[in-house]
């Protein structure tokens, strides 16, 4: 009898410890990284580009570079990643072919970035030279997988009955697909580009070699055919390369506040087209 | 009418290209592996390569031997998931057997955001926390060691586990509960002693998937864990996998025989992942088949 109570203190003990250091582990990496960071982001530094002359750092070529690489990989992205989730859901018969797209996502998702940097770079960067577009390109193999399992299980929800009746009023197959398939699919499609722009603005080790690390400001165009850092990849080079933690802290809060945003409007989409579902 | 027949054909081929695109890229890398992995491979001789013990590209006389960085990576990835998997692993049966639905809620928002942190900012409070502190408890020269690695990994897989357990756990049907409740259990007891067990291909296949995340982490291992080719030991300055290939990548000239053996250590890696995928497929079939 004694012996049971033992084990049953010792497991509850393990659950409640376990659980406060998980949840203090979260606090504490917020909180530190927040108090740390958030009194060195200032005007000047979000809205100049680095000078060796006036002796300062600015991270707007940073910002400017992480918005193009998000937009270049999702427009190449999501029709890919829709494309082959509609393949899987509505055309695809032969079920060795889904078993082989669907092993052949799983094996993309466990790659790690380094791996697909070194890709990245063979494939890409030798062909368009070191730019935010090779970062993009390899970029887009790493989401592939994510937006066509989100836009594959929204596909998933659409009922059968709405195709059916489609095809009943003599429509053609693309022509279903078109009207019917792919608007039930929107809250899929939106998931998937909020979680890959997560997985983007984190990602470091699959552009150091794609991207490279420049600071010049550019126009989108220009842009793209220019090497540039990300948030991620200045963090890494100005915390160490040159050892100016201020500068990095200030960048690690940016991205902490914008993984803050993204797990919320992951949540709200879900509940807002869960809602409308329900209507 | 038969217009329409070629226009659907043609769309459908489409949407067939669209969905090969993903075999097509997991070929692709392959293949781009093997061609830049094998020839250094082939000029330094497997066994030298696999089993040397030095590592000095840079040398007059150049040694490529990758052993230390093969064990520092399995010591590492290990140390992680000794330190990472129980600590996932209580506090997944807690938020899905005990917890009530509020804190169950916030506790899975924290661990998303967890998830979502990038991994330099893991390595920098790593390396402004950690490297310190290690170098002040333990009295050691240099806190960026093996053990910062591990320590920070292990937070790295720590989502990772507690979302696959915990969807595992849910999935336990209520009847095994029950029946154990009937027999006289206490709640810890069933949880531990029934649903636990019958949730065990889930909860492997969340280990798994944390060795898989922790030998493929690059950025955060490069902050923090020294980055000198040394055979691992705990409190040493220590190379992985990944980080060797990310540390010379830059300054290594194309075509030479040390870029040619970064390339074939990015190919070990390679191989390692794809038995690591395999093992949580293996896994993840079971967990369906049931």
């Amino acid at each position: 009898m004694n012996k049971r109570k033992i084990y049953i203190g010792i497991m509850k003990g393990a659950m409640y410890f376990c659980t406060s250091l998980t949840a203090l582990l979260v606090l504490f990496l917020f909180g530190y990284v927040l108090i740390k960071g958030i009194p060195n982001i200032t005007w000047e530094l979000l809205s100049t580009k680095p000078s060796y002359l006036a002796g300062r750092i600015g991270i707007l070529p940073d910002i400017l570079n992480t918005i193009y690489i998000v937009i270049a990989t999702l427009i190449v992205v999501l029709p890919l990643g829709v494309g082959a989730a509609v393949y899987l859901n509505e055309y695809a018969l032969n079920k060795k072919v889904v078993e082989l797209i669907e092993y052949a996502a799983e094996t993309l998702s466990g790659i790690p970035s380094i791996i697909y940097g070194l890709v990245g770079m063979l494939l890409f960067s030798n062909n368009f030279g070191t730019s935010i577009l090779a970062g993009a390109l390899t970029l887009v193999i790493m989401n592939l997988p994510t937006v066509m399992r989100t836009t594959q299980e929204s596909l998933k929800t659409v009922p059968q009955s709405y195709r059916e009746g489609a095809f009943g009023l003599g429509a053609g197959k693309w022509r279903v697909i078109r009207t019917v398939v792919l608007p039930g699919c929107l809250d899929g499609v939106i998931t998937g580009c909020i979680l890959s722009i997560g997985r983007i603005i984190g990602e470091s080790a699959a552009l150091l070699f794609t991207a490279g690390f420049a600071h010049a400001i550019n126009d989108f165009f220009t842009g793209l055919t220019s090497p540039g850092a990300t948030l991620t990849v200045a963090l890494y080079v100005y915390a160490k390369e040159e050892g100016e933690f201020a500068v990095a802290f200030a960048i690690a809060a940016i991205l902490m506040i914008l993984t803050l945003l993204i797990n919320l409007s992951t949540t709200m989409v879900g509940k807002y087209f869960a809602k409308r579902r329900n209507i | 009418m038969k217009k329409n027949k070629i226009f659907e054909d043609i769309v459908h081929g489409i949407f067939l290209i669209l969905g090969l695109i993903t075999v097509g890229c997991v070929v692709l890398i392959t293949i781009y592996l093997i061609i830049s992995g094998l020839p250094a491979i082939k000029e330094i001789g497997l066994i030298n390569f696999l089993f040397g013990k030095q590592w000095a590209s840079t040398a007059a006389e150049p040694k490529f031997g990758i052993l230390p960085f093969i064990l520092t990576s399995i010591y590492g990835t290990s140390g992680a998931i000794v330190i990472g998997v129980p600590i996932g692993f209580f506090t997944a049966v807690y938020l899905s057997k005990v917890a009530n639905k509020k804190v169950r809620n916030i506790m899975e928002t924290s661990v998303n955001l967890l998830a979502g942190i990038p991994s330099v900012v893991y390595g920098l409070v790593g390396m402004l926390i950690l490297v310190p502190a290690i170098r002040k408890i333990f009295k050691v020269p240099d806190g960026a060691s093996l053990l910062a690695a591990i320590i920070v990994l292990a937070i790295m897989i720590l989502p990772n586990i507690i979302k696959v357990s915990i969807t595992s756990l849910d999935a336990v049907p209520k009847e095994y509960e029950d029946a154990s409740y009937a027999l006289g259990a206490s709640s810890t007891e069933t949880f531990f002693r029934v649903s636990v067990p019958a949730a065990k291909s889930g909860i492997a296949a969340a280990v798994v998937l944390g060795v898989g995340r922790a030998i493929g982490e690059a950025m955060a291992v490069m902050m923090v864990a020294g980055n000198v080719a040394n055979m691992p030991s705990l409190f040493q300055s220590v190379r992985f996998l990944t980080t060797a290939v990310s540390s010379e990548m830059a300054y290594s000239s194309p075509g030479s025989l040390q870029r040619n053996a970064l390339f074939s250590i990015a190919l070990v890696l390679y191989i390692f992942i794809m038995l690591i995928n395999a093992t949580l497929n293996f896994f993840l079939k079971r967990d369906k088949e049931k």
